[in-house]
């Protein structure tokens, strides 16, 4: 006759880690320290500070983000004159660069290495201990069995160590007719990985912060980009970069292909972009052979110094200037920047001259019309380009002060007008030359190309982040997947037959603790004598 | 060039679907409310319980009673199905019966209708909106169909089949995307990596969001006289427990799209981390449900404050897919350089 209980519905949980209450009298300031500390990296402050966290990037994704789109978040703060000053002093529009977004991230992995650290003495302890001494009453524990058996005392308890071990639990004898077992240490370990590795992902991310860099650059078909700094529209290194150590590569661009929807009317998808291929010629920095190199939105050239991105494109008008006398005086292909999905663009046109220089700014449209929305383009591909340009006078070219070559600084410039009185407005088609008012020359469309907008970044510190959220991911599994259990197993004497007690204990819901005591026992007695 | 006439089959496929939901969510409606006992209800409160706890009497030993500290909505295990069984009205087994068969069906239906606009379109259908709701949908409902295999999940069918329903309606209405070919950014293997590994994700947490809110109100109503209906539900403990079970498969798994969005924003905009409000989002939920997973296992914290998080969770998740994709400025437009 064999006995087996049934499990209590909530096993007991194991003891929390860390979980001592502060002694209360008298602190001083060591036992400040050491209250704050024992706060600090408890699990209660730990999620109290995760779901800070969770509320705390919120605003970063309903407002504007200077990082992200510097001239939305100047004209938001613009449009709310009282709201904009005050939410930009608290930080919401560098939200994730804020002192209380930073704080809560801080403190929160200063509290993770102060619950990983000792976690992990406790976990080496343990594997190094022997799984603790049976209790006096098993049919106390939240999972117990009892079964009577034939056989020895000695048998019995050296089969069950058989039964324990091959379910893989380390067992040990305190005593005689007692074992104790436990298995799913990688439970515990599988936990600790997850949370250091966070830890890695961290680092990872600060010294990609700390040692990467990024630069932007736009390069028409045709054109060749040598990576020094010079070259770069814009730059931005981190802190510990040196910018004049950049591997000279080249790169130049063959063709810039773009494909856009035009078979689907509807709205959203009429005109949406399909396709865009750079294709380049590579020369390495080490002075490899050149080879030719296609550049994608979704693959990017690593070049041994940095991987280039193929982020924009754009058009590059070719526009050609006369003076009065017929002359050449500018004669290139103009990025003009795409801003918006039907590549309506801005940009600028500069031209010195000897009395006095000659400025267009305006915009270039690939299939332009005109309505009473102003001038628009109707579809991304240059099925019908043209150029909307006004025309500036005077000096352009004085302050020492960098200007933006995609755009006319009008101050101190007058604008052309026509006889009326209005200003002069130009509507260029593409192989249309313009004759300016008062013998000033002419301008002229040439013809079109495109440019790519190339973004080339280094991140060292991509690799670490990588591995470290691998493993924590690894680290999360075993940790969710994995059962902690010990069983405890105890022989007695009943007259002619032995009572074999077992009794299990999980760590937190352990609904199976009942079915592997039922399998032990199973192998015990594989046919129960009843 | 997406096939026209493919992606209407797929549409008709999912309008049928629909419509087998419909019936399927009145046959679930019926299975409970035909439970009522006829006189008092004292009938059925033990059964669903049973398949809760793990019972034994069916293995060779024999068994007897022992601790536990049982409470009211634990009852004894030794109560198998076969003791309740015959107090299971046969109007209410039978609509649960095709409660089931019509969610199998529209589950079938429904991965045809995916099926379609992927063969339509050429491509994994995993690029817009309506797509990722179709195709969430069908997840849910071959989640559950599966897991009803399992055990007894016919009292959870009304709460899973009548959110589809909805989900569903709003994909092929509102959100409703013709067939076409993706912009380049999309056009990427981490697509179908990563938003399959997000979809599949989200219906788990949406079913253990489902089992979350049951577990709050059977716990309400277990104070007050609770509908007759809800006798059919398991105890809140127990809907805790399977909530629970739920959220440390889906948990991983949303860790998993985090790191796969990583690696392709990496791949197609140079950067693998650009606080985008998608990401942005992204990483909220998987923060909150850490949060969750770390309430359950903190000493102190009850059960009841940790399912408010889960549940906080899930608004997250549907602020995400209902109000971040169609509502805030972030990285989608690839026209130009900013
Ligand atoms: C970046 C912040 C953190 C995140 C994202 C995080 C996340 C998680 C997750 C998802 C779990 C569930 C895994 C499981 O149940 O086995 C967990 C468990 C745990 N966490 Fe954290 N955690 C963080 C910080 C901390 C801190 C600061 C502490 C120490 C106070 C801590 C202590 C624990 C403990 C002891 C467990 C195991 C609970 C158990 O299973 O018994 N965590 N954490």
């Amino acid at each position: 006759m064999t006995q087996v209980s049934t499990p209590s519905a909530a096993p007991v949980p194991p003891a929390p880690p860390a979980a001592a209450p502060p002694s209360q009298p008298r602190l001083g300031l060591l036992g400040w320290l050491r209250f704050s500390w024992r706060q600090l990296t408890s699990m209660r402050t730990a999620l109290v500070l995760l779901l800070l966290l969770a509320l705390g990037a919120v605003p970063g994704s309903t407002f504007p983000q200077r990082s992200l789109d510097a001239t939305r978040t100047a004209r938001w703060i613009e449009d709310h004159p009282t709201a904009g000053p005050w939410l930009d002093r608290l930080g919401f529009f560098e939200v994730y660069a804020s002192p209380w977004f930073s704080a809560i991230y801080l403190l929160l992995f200063i509290s993770l290495i102060g619950c990983v650290i000792p976690r992990t003495r406790i976990l080496l302890h343990q594997l190094r201990a022997t799984p603790p001494r049976t209790p006096k009453r098993l049919e106390r524990l939240p999972a117990h069995v009892a079964v009577e058996v034939d056989g020895e005392a000695e048998e019995v308890l050296e089969g069950a160590r058989k039964a324990l071990r091959a379910k893989r639990y380390r067992v040990h004898s305190h005593g005689p007719g007692t074992l104790s077992a436990e298995k799913g240490y990688a439970k515990e370990a599988g936990n600790l990985l997850f949370h250091l590795a966070l830890i890695g992902v961290i680092v990872g991310v600060a010294s990609g912060y700390l040692f990467g860099w990024r630069g932007d650059v736009i390069l028409p078909v045709g054109q060749t980009f040598a990576n020094t700094l010079i070259r770069y529209d814009t730059f931005s290194p981190g802190p510990w970069v040196d910018p004049s150590a950049l591997a000279p590569y080249t790169l130049r661009l063959d063709e810039m292909e773009a494909t856009f929807e035009s078979r689907i009317q509807s709205k959203g998808q009429f005109g949406a972009a399909r396709d865009f291929v750079a294709s380049t010629t590579f020369t390495p920095a080490d002075g490899s052979p050149s080879r030719a190199e296609e550049i994608t939105v979704n693959g990017p050239l690593e070049t041994g110094g940095g991987t280039v991105f193929l982020l924009g494109n754009g058009y590059a008008p070719k526009i050609t200037v006369r003076d009065g006398s017929g002359t050449v005086v500018y004669s290139e292909a103009t990025p003009f920047l795409t801003v918006d999905n039907l590549y309506k663009s801005t940009g600028a046109i500069k031209v010195q001259g000897p009395k006095g220089d000659l400025g267009f700014s305006g915009f270039f449209l690939p299939t332009g019309i005109i309505d009473d929305q102003g001038p628009r383009s109707v579809f991304p591909d240059a099925l019908d380009p043209a150029l909307a340009l006004t025309v500036f006078e005077g000096r352009i070219f004085t302050s020492s002060a960098p200007q933006s070559v995609y755009s006319l600084d009008t101050t101190g410039l007058t604008q052309l007008t026509s006889a009326g009185g209005d200003p002069l407005r130009i509507w260029l088609k593409l192989g249309q030359t313009y004759e300016l008012p008062g013998g000033r020359g002419s301008i002229t469309f040439d013809s079109l190309d495109r440019y790519a907008g190339f973004s080339i970044r280094a991140d060292p510190g991509k690799t670490l982040t990588l591995v470290s959220s691998l493993l924590s991911l690894a680290g999360l599994v075993a940790s969710l997947v994995i059962r902690r259990r010990r069983v405890f197993v105890r022989v007695t004497d009943t007259g002619p037959r032995r009572l074999v007690t077992v009794g299990g204990l999980g760590q937190g819901d352990d609904d199976g603790i009942t079915d592997e005591l039922a399998d032990v026992v199973a192998r015990l007695a594989p046919e129960p004598a009843s | 060039m997406p096939n026209t006439s493919l992606a209407g089959y797929a549409n008709l496929a999912v309008y049928s679907a629909m419509a087998v939901l419909t019936l399927a969510t009145l046959a679930y409606a019926v299975f409970l409310a035909r439970w009522v006992p006829a006189r008092g209800e004292t009938v059925a409160s033990v059964a669903p319980e049973s398949e809760l706890v793990p019972a034994y009497a069916g293995t060779s030993t024999a068994y007897t009673g022992g601790s536990g500290d049982a409470g009211a909505d634990q009852p004894a295990v030794a109560a198998a199905a076969e003791v309740t069984a015959p107090a299971e009205p046969l109007g209410a087994r039978k609509a649960a019966g095709i409660g089931l068969s019509l969610t199998w069906l529209a589950t079938l239906l429904l991965a045809v209708g995916v099926g379609l606009r992927g063969w339509s379109v050429q491509r994994w259908p995993l690029g817009n909106m309506h797509e990722f709701a179709t195709f969430g949908s069908l997840a849910v409902l071959a989640v559950f169909a599966f897991w009803a295999r399992r055990r007894d999940l016919r009292w959870l069918g009304i709460f899973v089949v009548a959110p589809v329903l909805l989900v569903l309606g709003l994909a092929i209405t509102v959100w409703y995307t013709e067939a076409a070919e993706l912009v380049p950014s999309l056009k990427s293997v981490w697509l179908v990596i990563h938003v399959t590994v997000a979809t599949i994700s989200v219906a788990l947490f949406g079913i253990g969001f489902a089992l979350a809110c049951l577990s709050l109100v059977r716990d309400r109503l277990a104070t007050s006289g609770r509908p007759a209906w809800m006798t059919r539900v398991p105890g809140g403990a127990a809907l805790e427990k399977l909530a629970y079970s739920l959220h440390i498969i889906a948990f991983p798994l949303w860790t998993f799209t985090l790191i796969a969005g990583a690696i392709w924003a990496r791949q197609a905009w140079g950067s693998y981390w650009n606080w985008d409000p998608k990401e942005v989002w992204t990483f909220v939920i998987w923060a909150v449900y850490a949060a969750y997973l770390h309430a359950r296992a903190t000493t102190g914290v009850s059960r009841r404050t940790a399912t408010w998080i889960a549940i906080a969770g899930f608004l997250c998740i549907v602020i995400n897919y209902a109000v971040v994709n169609v509502w805030f400025v972030g990285q989608h437009s690839y026209s130009g350089i900013s």
